[in-house]
């Protein structure tokens, strides 16, 4: 279970980015997780929601953006999908000189900081709720 | 107006950095650390301890980490060998990270240390996430576990720069098919070294010590296809939600 420490990593790495006095509350944050990264997203959202309670995080949505798995072979110039478990020899010449392109991705690609708090004194009033979500 | 930011971060950078810096201080003074990951009850310890006496024998300084949620066990048998050895208690964890091995090398590792083995909570999935700073990093399995352990783990497999096979000496009465594993290994791991050993009758012996002190040195070590990266890290997307 090794999804509590990722949890732990990823709460760490935003807060670290909502900078010191960063009180303002996250909405979501967006997750790339390769195929081949060894991460099961069920496991890992229940546990960020434990890791995020108290923190500027809490409430915060997770989503993720699943990467395939892809090898090439340069010799060859070709590219195939890994699956998984990965093929990793390559198809066309059964070599062993080939590097991923993509499926190890495990990284923070986006957050959305909550709406910041409105002035007190607004020199006019906004028709339209000032909270734009999309 | 919620504010969307394009982070781009890695999620392990923090134990990514750690490693890296354990490893570049260990390297300045000759150090080499030596990795190895295996399920529960394969028999890391059981090699390990012949590799450490047999280093003791040979005078090669070495010294060793076990890592366990709980007990103190393993640590009392690697001790055997003579050799440094320290118990970390992981209280739970189900893995070693960086930051930890730093925290237990620093003040107790002798300076003159050539290899360190760390003997990593016994574990396939989690540890395999993590880099604690090694410059080799071996998966066990024993001959018990079936061919296919490699296509179920295939990450710690598959980020193997060594892969040894344990218990050999019952690998007819368990009718362990090797060259089925070797072709499982292969498949998630081209290229990668396989070593038989078996701690009862002796096979094999050894083998880890040497290729160990190849690393240290300086000798190059296997680069598994799932640790090569083809792109560069931090490749901009562009999102549009």
């Amino acid at each position: 279970m090794h999804e509590m420490s990722i949890a732990m990593a990823v709460v760490g790495q935003v807060e670290e980015a909502a900078g010191p006095g960063g009180v303002r509350a996250v909405e979501s944050v967006r997750l790339q997780v390769g195929e081949l990264a060894g991460v099961v997203p069920d496991a890992l959202r229940f546990c960020f929601e434990l890791v995020c309670a108290g923190t500027v995080l809490d409430g915060a949505e997770l989503s993720f953006d699943p990467v395939p798995g892809r090898a090439r072979c340069e010799p060859c110039a070709r590219e195939w999908d890994t699956g998984m478990p990965p093929h990793l020899c390559c198809p066309e010449c059964d070599g062993a000189a080939a590097e991923l392109v993509s499926g190890r991705e495990l990284r923070i690609t986006e957050v959305r900081w909550a709406p910041e708090p409105q002035p007190e004194s607004q020199p006019e009033p906004q028709p339209q709720p000032a909270v734009d979500r999309e | 107006m919620c504010r969307v930011e394009d982070l781009q971060r890695a999620v392990l950078a923090k134990n990514d950095r750690g490693a890296e810096a354990l490893r570049t201080e260990l390297a300045a003074r000759g150090t080499v650390i030596v990795n190895l990951l295996s399920s529960p009850g394969s028999g890391k310890t059981a090699l390990l301890e012949a590799e450490l006496t047999l280093a003791r024998r040979r005078g090669v300084p070495v010294a060793a980490i076990t890592a366990d949620l709980a007990t103190e066990n393993d640590a009392t048998r690697l001790a055997r060998s003579g050799v440094p050895v320290k118990q970390v208690l992981t209280d739970g964890l189900c893995h070693l990270e960086a930051d930890m091995l730093r925290s237990h090398v620093e003040g107790w590792l002798p300076d003159d240390t050539r290899l360190l083995f760390v003997e990593n909570v016994g574990n396939l999935v989690c540890p395999a996430s993590y880099d604690l700073g090694e410059s080799l990093r071996v998966a066990l399995a024993s001959v018990t576990e079936g061919e296919d352990k490699p296509l179920k783990y295939p990450s710690a497999f598959g980020l193997a720069q060594l892969v040894i096979v344990t218990k050999t000496d019952i690998a007819e009465a368990v009718e362990f098919d090797e060259a089925a594993f070797l072709g499982n290994v292969r498949q998630v791991n081209p290229g990668v070294e396989v070593i038989r050993t078996s701690a009862r009758t002796g096979e094999g012996t050894g083998g880890l010590l040497e290729r160990a002190m190849a690393v240290q040195a300086g000798a190059a070590v296997h680069r598994p296809v799932m640790a090569r990266q083809a792109v560069a890290h931090g490749h901009s997307h562009s999102h549009s939600h």
